[in-house]
């Protein structure tokens, strides 16, 4: 049961074959099980029993609140949450709980979703592998599947295999983690460089960052307001799109969302590509790209032609501008985010009492890593009177022209971009590590942050295993707004690849029942 | 030979008070230096308005001084600018204090349409032009009454831009030399108000409440074109006057709904502008123009004496009357501006621009909030000079007090007595009897049909005029006047009615 699709439990819970009890409990288990991966900064049991337990109330009398009612759901650390800690992965905001919840979760929760818990992330979300917070680094459950392992074997013999796990990527590893190891049907995470796909690339599940100013910010802990938008991470492309349809719409507390009401949706599903027009960014090829992952891309594109689509290269051409442009509107917003993390209203506050100025800076270097202290720095120096003009408001032209780029490709007639996820499959931990947080963010956000600065949807969807018998994801790029279209584009192309279920069942024999393991489905893009 | 000496000990006690300033702030021996200076002469800037001339040891030298304003009027609405938090003066501490207020973090701006109609109006009542599209920045500073480390504000694109307000002052001895000036208005912008820091020294401790954080401010920039306390404190008097009747903001200084901070520079006439100091947090007119004329004679009397002016924010010590420098605001400030990403650009609308089948309660038109644009008191002055033959600065002296009026309009229509007459009255008799009890209009004892009748017995020639003011006195509540009346009444009864008599009658007459 637990290795099914939101959509297939669904059924399963309608038709009575699970109660949301069982459902929640085996989830509950599992994230024991699985405690070792560190996806789960906070657990929230109780909470999650209540609503499972009134979830089943509900099924009984018949009045199911819909697709997503029983269904157990994870949120990552930065969505604030009535009553359950929120942190950040950071000590600034150990031991805070926020008296309300953030809009995505509060619909959710309308929508009788369980809440098994708080997902690990970088450090107020800032990194790309979910190894920067404050509760340690978050374990790709790949390192523990059964086709890694395996090729492993086959190479090195005799390498100490626990030291040699895998990060998740990030920044909302945690939530790609929780729904690789299937404790989860679907997590939320935030999107404001990459943070939603990479992981998601790396952990084999779908990652979509939805259109900036669809779904609600209010009550996300924001990295960068104009860039942030909530993620959506689940097994399979439809289930993104069933949490979408929850999620999406005007909320009166964000000045940024849509006005127009959405729609409730079901995806359709696309008989052929015929109509179709995919886009192939020539400025994606990257020197540092991966042989296998550029393979893998160019297998895509053929598959599109071969049924039928149009496929065109196209040119973004202030590509190379964008992640040093990211790099300024990034930093001079969290300068500014983070300044009211001063110690006196909320969150950490340390002894120091001599002045408030003596305070603030304690407080400040206590509750904030490197990483965090070193973009509030440089976001300062960028926003001071005599560097403002030279690089905010010249970083400001440049992201107009490479949200340009993209709106003048897709006047040309591009429906949607095919481009890789990251330039590699995950990389070990001790690996990651070499570098420091910030070349990796930058290396590691160069094929997805453009994509928010446009506040254009993108999807990565897994594609294949790579030869170390890791996932690899391909990204697609919808126009703004058009968020049903390209997860249609998506899902059609899921269904050709058949990305395998991982194999994790030496890890929890106690469920190897649950997971019903389907054969290995041949991957048609191998 | 005494101004030298006087100058020169001045200048050693400004020097003391600097020292003391540096662990407190009431420095008693600068006192003395400030005032005694004061008393020399030169505060007679209020009756030379334009050019305050000064001599110098060194020859015949005179000296301009610029006064510009930065107002801070509250906004007079149910609820803040950016949250559903209540607006109350002197709810009890943290009472009207939302998520978004405190700054929990994930809380998101979300713009006060009555806050921007206030806008709009004061734009609209400054001769301003709107602007149909205005940004709001963050300024960012650490404060302690300050949660979210910075202020939204419009620093780039304010809502309203390029206005003028009108004001008077008196030009003579007499109060009837009025003359009209005018300043510009270079905008008014939309933003938040801070917290409030109460600090308990004993104890060293800050005590923080944040019910005005967020609350609504309408900043009111006025170029530099007054040149003396007299001057600035009419502008902000009528500017008072106008917010009042537009009903945008109650602008009552003492309750801090009208803050007022000043900038403040002098230069020899044909010369550049010379450097200015911004004194802060004026929160009367007397204080207000206190502070300037003090201010211009000090930046005379350093550069007479050879010193230069510093760039440097100052605030005023009302009880010392001096203004000094202020200690945390020495660091140069750099305010790290940037547009505030959570809130979209401000659209306002006219009639023509105003899109086809567009909801009324989405949009704000500035055409519809011009046409309903209430009386301003210029109008209301002109409309009482027409009507009455009134002079002008009886219209002023009507407008001025809260309250009057509406009493004078009251007593008018109840009264046959020759407006002249009832303005007379009202202005003279009514209003010193209020001053002296120390009472407001609305807290009258005599309400304006007492008044009118009185006036009517007086116009009937019933009564004579002391008579009449004999009853005022009475009716403000000095019994002993009663026994006057009585005298009064026995000499018109030849001494024939009874006093007792005569007395429960006035009594229940007056206390009617």
């Amino acid at each position: 049961m637990l290795g099914r699709t939101l959509r297939e439990v669904s059924t399963a819970l309608k038709q009575g074959h699970i109660t949301p009890t069982e459902l929640c409990q085996k989830c509950l288990f599992l994230i024991k099980k699985t405690k070792f991966l560190n996806a789960y900064i906070t657990v929230s049991e109780e909470v999650a029993l209540k609503q499972a337990e009134e979830s089943e109330k509900r099924y009984k009398k018949g009045h199911s609140l819909g697709d997503l009612d029983g269904i157990p759901v994870a949120v990552k650390d930065n969505f604030s949450t009535s009553g359950i800690e929120t942190t950040c992965a950071s000590n600034m905001l150990k031991g805070y709980v926020p008296p309300y919840n953030a809009t995505v979760v509060q619909k959710l929760l309308d929508k009788g979703a369980v809440l098994m818990g708080k997902t690990n992330l970088d450090e107020f979300a800032m990194g790309s592998g979910s190894t920067d917070g404050v509760f340690g680094p978050v374990k790709n459950p790949w390192s523990y599947s059964k086709q890694y392992r395996g090729k492993r074997k086959q190479k090195a013999h005799g390498e100490n295999e626990d030291s040699n796990w895998l990060i998740t990527g990030g920044s909302s590893g945690g939530s790609a983690a929780a729904v690789a190891a299937f404790t989860c049907f679907a997590a939320l995470g935030s999107d404001t460089g990459g943070s939603t796909r990479n992981p998601a690339a790396h952990c084999g599940v779908v990652g979509f960052k939805p259109s900036y100013g669809l779904v609600s910010r209010h009550g996300l802990i924001p990295l960068v307001n104009s860039m942030d938008v909530p993620g959506i991470l689940t097994r399979c492309v439809d289930d993104a799109a069933i949490v979408l349809g929850m999620l999406a719409g005007h909320d009166p507390r964000d000045s940024t969302t849509i006005q127009d009401p959405v729609k409730p949706f079901t995806l359709p599903t696309l008989a052929d590509v015929n109509k179709l027009c995919i886009g192939i960014p020539k400025e994606y090829l990257a020197p540092e790209l991966s042989s296998e992952v550029r393979s893998f891309w160019s297998k895509a594109a053929n598959l599109f032609e071969s049924e039928g689509a149009k496929v065109i290269e196209v040119s973004l051409p202030h590509t190379s501008y964008s992640i040093i442009c990211y790099h300024v509107l990034c930093t001079s917003e969290v300068a500014s985010n983070m300044a009211r993390f001063d110690g006196l209203e909320y969150g950490h506050r340390c002894d120091i009492n001599v002045s408030t100025e003596a305070m603030y800076a304690a407080t400040r270097r206590e509750g904030f890593n490197d990483v965090v202290r070193g973009r509030i720095l440089s976001g300062n120096f960028f926003l001071l009177k005599e560097n403002y003009e030279n690089y905010f408001i010249k970083a400001q032209k440049v992201r107009r022209l490479i949200a340009n780029d993209f709106v003048n490709v897709f006047n040309s007639g591009v429906d949607v971009l095919l481009t890789p996820t990251t330039l590699s499959e995950a990389v070990p931990y001790l690996e990651f590590i070499k570098e420091d947080n910030r070349t990796r963010s930058a290396q590691d956000d160069i094929f997805t942050q453009a994509v928010n600065m446009a506040g254009l949807p993108a999807v990565s969807v897994p594609v294949a295993l790579s030869n170390q018998g890791l996932p690899i994801g391909l990204q697609f790029i919808g126009r703004a707004f058009c968020d049903q279209q390209l997860l249609t584009v998506a899902s059609w192309f899921e269904k050709q690849v058949q990305f395998p279920v991982i194999q994790l069942q030496e890890l929890m024999d106690d469920f190897s029942s649950d997971f019903e393991i389907e054969k290995l489905s041949s991957v048609s893009l191998k | 030979m005494a101004a030298p000496v006087k100058r020169w000990s001045c200048v050693g006690k400004r020097w003391v008070l600097a020292y003391i300033d540096g662990g407190s702030r009431h420095g008693r021996g600068a006192a003395i230096g400030f005032t005694s200076r004061r008393k020399r002469g030169q505060s007679s800037v209020a009756q030379q308005p334009l050019i305050t001339a000064q001599k110098s040891r060194k020859g015949e030298h005179e000296w301009e001084a610029v006064v510009g304003l930065e107002i801070h009027a509250q906004i007079s609405s149910n609820s803040k600018l950016f949250s559903g938090s209540q607006v109350h003066f002197a709810a009890p501490p943290n009472s009207l204090v939302s998520f978004f207020d405190a700054s929990l973090p994930g809380t998101l701006p979300v713009l006060n349409r009555r806050c921007v109609e206030a806008a709009v109006m004061t734009g609209l009542a400054l001769n301003c032009r709107i602007n149909k599209k205005s940004l709001f920045d963050r300024k960012h500073y650490f404060y302690a009454d300050l949660p979210a480390g910075y202020q939204i504000t419009q620093q780039r694109l304010p809502i309203a831009v390029n206005g003028s307000l009108a004001y008077s002052v008196c030009v003579g001895k007499k109060p009837s030399q009025v003359s009209t000036k005018t300043v510009r208005i270079k905008q008014i912008q939309l933003e938040q108000d801070s917290g409030k820091s109460l600090h308990d020294e004993p104890r060293s401790q800050t005590l923080i409440d944040l019910n005005r954080a967020g609350v609504g401010l309408l900043e009111v920039v006025l170029e530099p074109d007054m040149s003396c306390g007299e001057e600035a404190a009419s502008a902000v008097r009528e500017l008072q006057l106008i917010l009042q009747a537009l009903g945008t903001s109650q602008a009552n200084m003492a309750e801090g709904q009208l803050r007022v901070d000043a900038n403040i520079s002098v230069h020899h006439p044909g010369e550049p502008l010379g450097v200015r100091t911004e004194v802060k947090n004026l929160n009367s007119a007397r204080f207000l123009a206190k502070a300037i004329d003090f201010e211009i004679e000090r930046q005379i009397h350093e550069l007479e004496n050879g010193r230069k002016i510093l760039n440097e924010t100052r605030s005023f010590d009302y009880k010392l009357g001096c203004t000094m420098p202020m200690r945390d605001k020495e660091g140069k400030q750099d305010y790290r501006f940037m547009p505030e990403p959570n809130l979209p650009p401000l659209l306002l609308h006219d009639t023509a621009s105003l899109p086809p089948g567009a909801d009324p309660q989405q949009v704000i038109n500035i055409d519809w909030i011009r046409e309903r644009l209430p009386e301003l008191p210029s109008e209301t002055r002109e409309k009482l000079i027409q009507q009455y033959g009134m002079l002008p600065e009886h219209s002023f002296a009507l407008l001025n007090e809260v309250g009057l009026l509406e009493f004078f309009q009251n007593v008018i229509k109840e009264t046959r007595a020759e407006p002249k007459k009832v303005t007379s009255w009202v202005l003279n008799i009514f209003l010193g009897f209020l001053k002296q009890q120390n009472l407001t209009v609305n807290e009258s004892p005599v309400t304006p049909s007492a008044l009118a009748e009185l006036l009517n017995l007086l116009d009937r020639k019933a009564i004579s005029s002391s008579a009449a003011k004999q009853v005022m006195d009475v009716k403000r509540g000095n019994p002993r006047a009663i026994n006057k009346l009585m005298g009064l009444v026995r000499k018109a009864t030849l001494s024939r009615a009874d006093p007792t008599v005569i007395k429960k009658i006035l009594e229940r007459k007056l206390s009617s």
